[in-house]
């Protein structure tokens, strides 16, 4: 009784004055938080205009700040398309019935994480994680956001896999960075000893000069799996006419500004489909992420 | 001494925080944390107020959510408040006070996502609980005298109206501008979670190492905060109230189909909605006990009574700055500053700066809640001791300190600590957020995994826990004959 008071009283208040802006429909997309969010939204503006351009509606980039606010929007049906790392992907499409993955960078076809430490570990780089098993134990150690393909889920599972103990028995220190460009920053100053990221985040930073050699190198890197992706409703025919889907489609594969494609960094977009990424929803139930 | 029921408590308690200590995880684990922090101060010193786009409107948004929050929370708690008698609306309003705000938002993001409503009923529902708690103590204080003067046959509206409130009004008032004040940290921070307050730029300034942006936003808060007596007239108040909902922005435009689906399905616990019935039910619910809400609140009362404990020592070391007994009106003023600021602070914003310099452990969450909890009672205290008259030949300096002020504002300095003894563990449980391993990094865990069922029975466990701890707060204070006002 109470609750619906207070309910009937905030919507009265708030509907009353938001009914009146008028609702276009707007195509409306987002992404996973895995980078410093300028960078992020400078890119996705980017990718706004030139969808708006090639599809004829007005097209929005909602930025969120976490990997399940991004699946809640695209459930909720607030966003309509994505770009989702492999588990987020797997995620919301098992949420979502009919939703589809429909393109993806070529690089996610074999994409790695990279394991990194900082310098004054004396931990050396190596071919296999067996024999990083003396120089890790015991180290404090990083993963990016807790709902991470590349920063969460694939180090975790390799740890796992590798040392037969879960990452917070096997570290002293077990922490989450949030994204990716900061689990980078947090094992260059040494707050962690080692940590895992995606190995584009670091390809990009390191061309670009934004990393202090002296203080983190790679350490490992893992075997390729499936990752990042564009994934949409299924119901986007049904709101913004006969053959949308495909329209986005073909509108990302044929994305081919350089600088866009830069700030991905993909070197192109190639299509992709659901089964593409069977193999993140069995580590994902493996490791306990999935039910 | 010890003979001292209050002195006795006040032991006991430092005594269980010192051997939460042993538990805790206390360690600064940055490499270099001072020049973090130095360039943190740097930050704060060289603000860049015109490098982030959407400064101003976050700013407004914060201001509009504050409003519409409190006014909407305001309204209900007063309506609870007249049948607070009711033992079932007393169990409802406790209840939903014992869940913080962010909590509120992180489930109202799930169904209505970023709609203006998210961010207004995350405020309105937690604050109507203690509207409602506070408004029906001031009302049961209120002189009943004046009702009985009245004729009989007089009807209870007019009773009310024309006896009660009168009597209460100022109180009421009074209490309701502090919410205000209250309510303009619960807005900051939603932005943390995604909502678009200052807490969203904050949080993407600050992860970015853009200092000097961040400092500005705090800056302009804690401007904003302080300039309160300025901006919020009574005759503005009509103006702000009916402008406020139009300054919260579009948002997304809710589903309802969202808010049924996710009382039907999201929160019912999987085994059930998998069909495995009852018999899977145990298993499940005993996972989660074990692996993640035993510890989830073994680390949550730990970081509580340090925390605890660390606010008491701080309050008694703070207050002189703003005494009269004490220092010289510069030392004062820089006193009153300090204060200001710790307090302003919400304790999440000033644990995320913290954490972010120092590396994670529950370092950092200590010294945000005793900072930010130590400034409010401290200037509480330190208000009470200026009304406190001297002997003119009265000791000076330490002596005077330790043997004239301290025993006089003792009980109220206990009554503050134990009333604000939820208020920390709430902020306790939602640091877990931030990665600290509390409850709320639990109940964060299962919602990034899309597991709202966990995520429920993770945050009734700390509403739970809330209730308990308040109950026995409560029970300390009746004890020991301490009265305290209500401090958010």
């Amino acid at each position: 009784m109470a609750f619906n008071t207070i309910r009937k009283l905030a919507l009265a208040g708030v509907l009353c004055f938001t009914a009146a802006s008028a609702v276009a429909e707007t195509f409306v997309f987002t992404a996973i938080p895995d980078e410093d969010e300028t960078k992020l939204v400078e890119r996705f503006r980017g990718v706004a205009d030139y969808l708006s351009g090639q599809l004829d509606v007005d097209v929005r980039y909602v930025p969120v700040k976490s990997y399940a606010a991004a699946i809640s929007a695209f459930r909720n049906n607030q966003v309509q398309l994505a770009w989702f790392g492999g588990l987020s992907g797997v995620q919301a499409r098992r949420l979502v019935p009919g939703s589809e993955a429909i393109a993806q960078g070529v690089e996610d076809e074999a994409f790695q994480t990279y394991f990194i430490a900082n310098t004054h570990t004396g931990i050396e780089p190596s071919d296999t994680l067996a024999e990083l098993r003396e120089p890790l134990k015991g180290k404090t150690f990083t993963f990016g956001s807790k709902g991470s393909t590349s920063g969460r889920l694939m180090p975790e599972f390799y740890v796992r896999d590798t040392f037969d103990s879960k990452p917070a028995d096997f570290f002293k220190r077990v922490g989450f960075s949030g994204n990716h460009t900061r689990t980078l920053r947090l094992v260059e100053a040494g707050t962690y000893d080692a940590g895992a990221l995606n190995f584009k985040v670091w390809e990009k930073e390191q061309a670009d000069g934004n990393i202090d050699t002296e203080a983190v190198q790679v350490v490992w890197k893992t075997p390729a799996y499936p990752d990042y992706q564009w994934t949409i409703r299924g119901d986007v025919n049904d709101r913004f006419g006969d053959g949308f889907k495909q329209r986005v489609t073909q509108a990302l594969l044929d994305l081919k500004d350089p600088e866009l494609l830069e700030s991905f960094p993909r070197s192109g977009f190639i299509p992709a489909s659901n089964e593409d990424y069977e193999p993140i929803r069995k580590t994902a139930e493996e490791i306990g992420i999935l039910d | 001494m010890f003979t001292s029921p209050t002195v006795r408590v006040s032991f006991i308690f430092l005594a269980i925080a010192l051997a939460g200590l042993l538990f805790a995880d206390i360690a600064i684990t940055a490499s270099n944390p001072w020049r973090d922090l130095g360039n943190f101060f740097l930050g704060i010193i060289t603000p860049s107020f015109f490098s982030t786009e959407g400064l101003l409107t976050a700013l407004l948004r914060t201001v509009a959510f504050a409003f519409v929050g409190v006014v909407l929370g305001g309204v209900a708690g007063f309506l609870l408040a007249l049948v607070y008698r009711s033992l079932p609306v007393r169990i409802f309003c406790a209840f939903v006070r014992a869940i913080h705000e962010l909590f509120w938002a992180l489930i109202f993001l799930q169904f209505f996502g970023f709609h203006p409503l998210t961010g207004v009923l995350a405020i309105a529902i937690p604050y109507a609980g203690i509207f409602a708690k506070v408004y029906s103590e001031i009302l049961d204080e209120a002189d009943p005298d004046p009702g009985r003067a009245l004729p009989p046959g007089t009807g209870i509206v007019t009773t009310f109206l024309y006896t009660r409130i009168p009597d209460c009004w100022v109180k009421m008032r009074t209490y309701t501008a502090y919410r205000l004040e209250c309510g303009l940290r619960s807005s900051a921070i939603l932005g943390f979670v995604g909502l678009p307050t200052l807490g969203f730029y904050l949080e993407s300034s600050f992860s970015q190492g853009m200092y000097s942006d961040a400092g500005a936003m705090l800056i302009l808060f804690y401007v904003l905060i302080a300039t309160m007596p300025l901006w919020v007239r009574p005759k503005l108040l009509p103006v702000y109230i009916i402008g406020a909902p139009f300054f919260l922005g579009e948002g997304m435009p809710i589903i309802w189909g969202n808010v049924q689906r996710f009382f039907t399905e999201d929160i019912v616990p999987a085994p059930l909605r998998s069909g495995e019935g009852v018999t899977g039910l145990m298993p499940w619910l005993n996972d989660l006990m074990i692996n993640e809400a035993l510890p989830g609140v073994w680390n949550t009362i730990v970081l509580t009574q340090i925390a605890l404990a660390a606010t008491g020592i701080l309050t008694l070391l703070a207050f002189p700055l703003i005494s009269n007994h004490f220092g010289g009106p510069v030392r004062r003023t820089a006193g009153h500053v300090f204060l200001v600021i710790a307090r302003s602070t919400p304790e999440y914003i000033l644990a995320y700066i913290l954490l972010q310099l120092w590396g994670p452990s529950m370092l950092p969450a200590v010294v945000a809640l005793a900072l930010h909890n130590g400034g409010i009672i401290g200037h509480l205290i330190g208000r009470q001791t200026n009304t406190i008259q001297l002997r003119a030949d009265a000791t000076t300096g330490f002596n005077r300190y330790s043997w004239e002020l301290v025993p006089r504002v003792y009980h109220s300095f206990l009554a503050f600590l134990f009333y604000r003894w939820e208020i920390i563990m709430r902020e306790t449980a939602i640091l877990g957020i931030l990665g600290i391993y509390t409850l709320g990094f639990y109940v964060d865990s299962a919602i990034q995994n899309i597991r709202f069922d966990r995520a429920m029975v993770l945050i009734l466990i700390t509403a739970l826990l809330n209730i308990g701890v308040d109950a026995l707060g409560r029970y300390i204070r009746r004890k020991l004959a301490l009265q305290t006002m209500p401090t958010c």
